[in-house]
């Protein structure tokens, strides 16, 4: 044997990852070897850092094309520009995960999470201003794992991406301080039904390698063409499909979602909703176009017919919810579902607007949703967040400032003119429409009004109702979540109102190479 | 032709006003109110001055101003009038001062336990609406139009919702809802619009005259048209798709009450003659006759529920549908000279009922009840709110000599020839209306006393009167003529206040005067009506209606 040949590596090319996933694993030696004072200040500082530079490595990569590593990476336009996009939701993330002000025990993070739940000692340690620091390097071997997602053009990259992305959300989702038995119970939950993904995704891997012999998507694509109707092929397809599916909370794959997002701690279900749904629908983008762009017909009727059922899951299911964490998970769902609205619109072999509209979509979504997490993480009452809706009621009068907020973000959630998520609305509904998809796009504008019910329901609650005598107080949140809801929300703002100069870019990196 | 950019002032300027007022710090509240009305008379006197820059016989779009917005989308920000949009444009200006005088003492729903909430949202509220509707009729990009047309949801629910009746949450959310589902499937056609555009203009685009060129399959012209007239019919509002405006303007505080039916719902009618007839001539020929049935079930049958109703603001909502079942007729009637009087309709009913929203407003506030059965007998106490009140009425009913009559008319005559059937059913309307108008007005102004008005002086003021009221005095209706002489002890009213009747004037002077000499505003539409109805008219092959010389119109 001649010995294996390094694979060319293109470093440059791989900075956002490299800057990622260095920081995670200097933080597992900070862990390790860092006394516990200084541990905080530290983790939050390298986990920024990591995130930022990715950050700023992607905007300098902007216009690379390349395929890398062998042939498993493809960096190219829609890499870089979802890459970019999951390092800046991702540092948001770190800094509400940062936040000191608000939990009176200084984090919302439990202090040994090993210690069993009710327990005695776990009693003590409630009030302990300890913090369980190993949620930063997770979120940034997270963080990784997700743009390393967006980034493979290789199945089996796609799969390794996968299990790095979703094994610390797993463990960061039972971290919660209070409710530590919801929190657990979400993060047990999560990972048998992602184990149950992972594998669906395996299998789906093995029959397509078995059908076209090969896992890097251009090979899958060539093979595509001459072999056509291959009925393993398009078995492999479908539970490739539904791998994905399950990540970008796509009903029916959705029944984790509420449950998991209701039960972790608010910042790291902010961090889940964002950053993970742009992962996910990255790779969808990449499997559907760069492996199936030939073969539409295999998968059009089948995103058809999620699209559909998303959306109407979503906002019929949200209409009953009375927790705004489930409420904002099931608006989630639905989101998925208009963002498959775009994958659609994306016409015949990547042409078409709806890739740049998906893009868009997604920036738009993740900055808005993680606004409104970092609102709920506001509001609290004597046992942690107050997350029913009841105990939003005049909350206008409360806190006028956070109220007002909300409100953005929700007005942006149900797609109102002038904030971002109607210029991301109309961006994939156009897309759909102009394939000719324009059923499509008249369910999405049903579900988009019945979903407004239940956004405008928490609005008349902050305004129009009265407080309850013995409401929730809003905490007066530290710096690093006032700059979140800061960014966040003029980030709504911005893109709804003058989107030209980020819908350029979207519309200039709606590439894929592979 | 002048080179200010009078519409973008006329949007920037109360929008500007509404975040200084929102941003006023709280110590300096009481400013909020002299601001609101400086604002709205600089948007007047703004939109005079727009109208004296207007020629008459110009180009069909003036004033614009057009800047690139979102280019990956193709869509301008492109400002514009024609005759119609301006007088509606008048028509905002005249109002909202109004309304700022009308609601000068309006207080906020009252909280338990809590001091009185700020009134500066109210104000900040009421011209950022004022701005996005005077957007909404400026727009000559479809996108922009559809962006102001949902925007305007967000201030009127807010108003409905915090400063409205006992159910303003209920109103607030039916309102925004409906409004809003209709708006989405306009979003569906929007974007056809722009699709076909870019198939048959190599470039997708909003802007309104390039789409008015576009040749559409009449199969898809059928579909974009009724996308655009769901959303229009639920804002105008027509039956069936009427069901929020009561509930919305009962529950909402008077003065967004008055911009709601007078102003708001004429982005319906506006959005009718606007796009629907200009973009889809074909569709709305096929369509017509459906919705004549529609606009003709909608004057009888608003103007019955009318009769019946005991509320008084529901009443007037009601006759509201009544009255854009008129409009309706006359612009789906696809004669100038209906469509003519279809816009005047629009801007005098704005002015009538606006009025009589106001007077409604009026009594409310001096017996605390919206029902008719708690009035009696205030036309031998407050005699110049009775004749307000009587003025307001007749001008609904269009009687001669008030500027509705004009406008009732012109429909009438114009439609006859083409529609004679649906003419006549509609004429119908009138009588209901001179019997819903009548009977609230002598029930309220006339007879004796009842209800809170008939308790003892020494009553502190309105509020929640639990007393039962009289039973409907039945069978004496034709002797209440003659007010009875109130009993002595009864509660005192005022008459109009100074300030009520600076809020009266304005629109009690237009009416009369625009009544007796409408030519001004005739010649100002005409050309743009007369422009709309041959766009409707201008496809080969169909059915071209008649553009007959009308008595009204002049040539200069």
């Amino acid at each position: 044997m001649d010995g294996v040949a390094a694979p060319d590596l293109s470093f440059a090319a791989l900075a956002p990852l490299l800057f990622v996933f260095g920081a995670a694993a200097v933080g597992v030696l900070v862990e390790a070897f860092a006394p516990r004072a200084v541990r905080h200040p530290v983790q939050v500082a390298i986990a920024l850092t990591g995130a930022v530079g990715a950050f700023v490595a992607t905007l300098l990569l902007a216009g690379t094309r390349e395929v890398t590593a062998g042939g498993a990476l493809a960096v190219d336009g829609v890499a870089l520009f979802l890459q970019g996009t999951i390092a800046v939701l991702g540092a948001l993330s770190v800094l509400l995960f940062s936040e000191r002000a608000l939990d009176p025990a200084r984090s919302a993070f439990v202090a040994v999470a090993s210690v069993p739940a009710g327990s005695v000692r776990d009693r003590e340690l409630s009030t302990d201003e300890r913090v369980q620091t190993e949620v930063y390097p997770l979120a940034s071997f997270a963080l990784g794992g997700m743009m390393l997602f967006t980034a493979a053009n290789d199945l089996l990259v796609m799969f390794v991406a996968l299990e790095v992305l979703s094994l610390p959300l797993y463990l960061m989702s039972g971290l919660a301080r209070r409710r530590r038995l919801l929190s657990q119970e979400a993060a047990v939950k999560y990972f048998l039904l992602g184990a149950f993904a992972s594998a669906f995704f395996l299998y789906g891997l093995a029959l397509v390698y078995g059908a076209t012999g090969s896992v890097r998507l251009s090979a899958i694509r060539d093979a595509a063409v001459v072999e056509g109707g291959d009925t393993l092929l398009v078995l492999g397809l479908g539970l490739l499909v539904v791998g994905l599916m399950f990540k970008a909370s796509v009903a029916p794959f959705h029944t984790w979602t509420p449950d998991v997002y209701q039960g972790a701690p608010t910042a790291v279900t902010a961090f889940m909703a964002a950053a993970t749904k742009v992962a996910a629908f990255g790779a969808v983008l990449r499997l559907l176009y760069v492996a199936f762009g030939t073969a539409e017909w295999t998968w059009r009727p089948l995103v058809y017919a999620l699209a559909i059922t998303s959306m109407v899951v979503g906002a019929v299911l949200g209409l009953t919810q009375t927790d705004v964490k489930r409420m904002l998970a099931y608006s989630s769902i639905a989101h998925a579902g208009f963002l498959l609205t775009g994958v659609i619109g994306l016409g015949a072999d990547g042409s078409g607007p709806g890739l740049a509209a998906t893009m868009f979509y997604l920036l738009a979504y993740g900055l808005t949703t993680l606004g409104a997490f970092g609102l709920v993480t506001l509001v609290r009452s004597g046992e942690g967040e107050a997350t029913h809706l009841s105990q939003w009621a005049g909350l206008a009068q409360r806190s006028p400032v956070v109220a007002a907020l909300m409100g953005l973000f929700l007005l942006a959630l149900a797609g109102i003119p002038l904030t971002s998520g109607f210029t991301g609305k109309f961006a994939v509904f156009r897309a759909a429409i102009e394939t000719g998809a324009w059923p499509l796009a008249v369910v999405a504008l049903v579900t988009s009004a019945i979903a407004a019910f239940f956004y405008l329901r928490v609005i008349v609650l902050m305004y129009f109702s009265e407080p309850a005598p013995e409401g929730p107080t809003v905490g007066v949140p530290g710096l690093p979540t006032t700059i979140v809801v800061a960014v966040t929300a003029a980030a709504t703002l911005v893109l709804g109102v003058l989107p030209g100069s980020v819908l350029d870019l979207a519309d200039s990196a709606a590439v894929l190479v592979g | 032709m002048t080179d200010v950019p009078w519409l973008l002032l006329m949007i920037a300027v109360p929008a500007v006003g509404a975040a200084v007022v929102a941003g006023l710090p709280a110590a300096r509240e009481a400013l909020a109110r002299p601001l609101a009305l400086a604002v709205s008379l600089l948007v007047l006197l703004l939109a005079v001055l727009a109208t004296v820059a207007f020629d008459t016989g110009g180009d069909r779009f003036q004033l614009t101003t057009a800047v690139a917005w979102i280019p990956d989308f193709g869509v301008d920000f492109a400002l514009g009038v024609d005759g119609i949009a301006l007088s509606m444009l008048l028509l905002i200006g005249v109002l909202v001062p109004v309304v700022v005088g009308a609601s000068w003492h309006e207080t906020p729903p009252p909280r338990p336990g809590r001091g009185p909430r700020s009134m500066r949202a109210f104000w900040a509220w009421l011209l950022l609406l004022e701005s996005l509707m005077v957007g909404v009729f400026a727009a000559t990009d479809v996108f922009l139009f559809y962006v102001f047309f949902e925007a305007m949801l967000v201030p009127m629910y807010f108003l409905i919702g915090s400063f409205g009746g006992e159910n303003r949450q209920y109103a607030a959310v039916k309102f925004f809802l409906y409004s809003l589902l209709g708006g989405l499937v306009m979003l569906a056609s929007v974007i056809g619009l722009y699709v076909v555009s870019n198939s048959q203009l190599g470039e997708g685009t909003f802007a309104f005259d390039a789409l008015r060129q576009l040749e559409i399959d009449p199969g898809v012209q059928k579909l974009l048209f009724l996308g655009f007239f769901v959303a229009f019919a639920i804002k105008a509002p027509l039956v069936p798709f009427h069901t929020w405006l009561p509930d919305a303007g009962t529950q909402a505080p008077i003065g967004a009450s008055v911009l709601l039916v007078g102003v708001l719902d004429k982005v319906g009618t506006f959005g009718f003659l606007r796009y629907c007839l200009p973009l889809f001539p074909d569709a709305a020929r096929d369509l017509a006759p459906w919705v004549l049935v529609l606009a003709v079930v909608g004057v009888l049958y608003a103007a019955l529920v009318a009769i019946g109703q005991d509320d008084m603001k529901r009443l007037v909502s009601y006759t509201s549908i009544a009255h854009f079942g008129f409009i309706a007729l006359g612009i789906f009637a696809f004669t100038t000279e209906a469509a003519t009087g279809a816009v005047l309709y629009m801007v005098n009913h704005g002015i009538a009922t606006g009025l009589l929203f106001v007077v409604v407003g009026m009594v409310i506030a001096r017996s605390g009840s919206r029902r008719i059965s708690d009035h009696g007998g205030l036309a031998a106490r407050a005699p110049l709110l009775a004749g307000v009140f009587l003025l307001a009425g007749l001008a609904s009913l269009a009687l001669p000599g008030t500027n509705s009559f004009v406008s009732e008319f012109l429909v009438l005559i114009g439609s006859f020839p083409e529609r004679p059937v649906h003419t006549v059913l509609a004429t119908l309307g009138i009588v209901l209306a001179a019997l819903y108008v009548l009977l609230m007005y002598q029930r309220v102004m006339h007879g004796p006393a009842r209800g809170v008005l008939a308790e003892p002086d020494a009553e502190p003021d309105a509020g929640a009167a639990p007393e039962p009221a009289d039973p409907p005095h039945g069978g004496g209706g034709a002797t209440a003529v003659l007010a009875a002489p109130a009993p002595a002890r009864t509660r005192r009213v005022p008459d109009l206040s100074r300030r009520e009747v600076a809020v009266v004037s304005p629109l009690v002077a237009l009416i009369l005067l625009l009544g007796v000499y409408p030519q001004p505003l005739i010649d100002l539409v005409t050309p743009a009506v007369e422009a709309t109805i041959s766009d409707v008219g201008a496809d080969p092959g169909g059915n071209t209606p008649q553009v007959g010389v009308t008595p009204i119109e002049e040539d200069d």
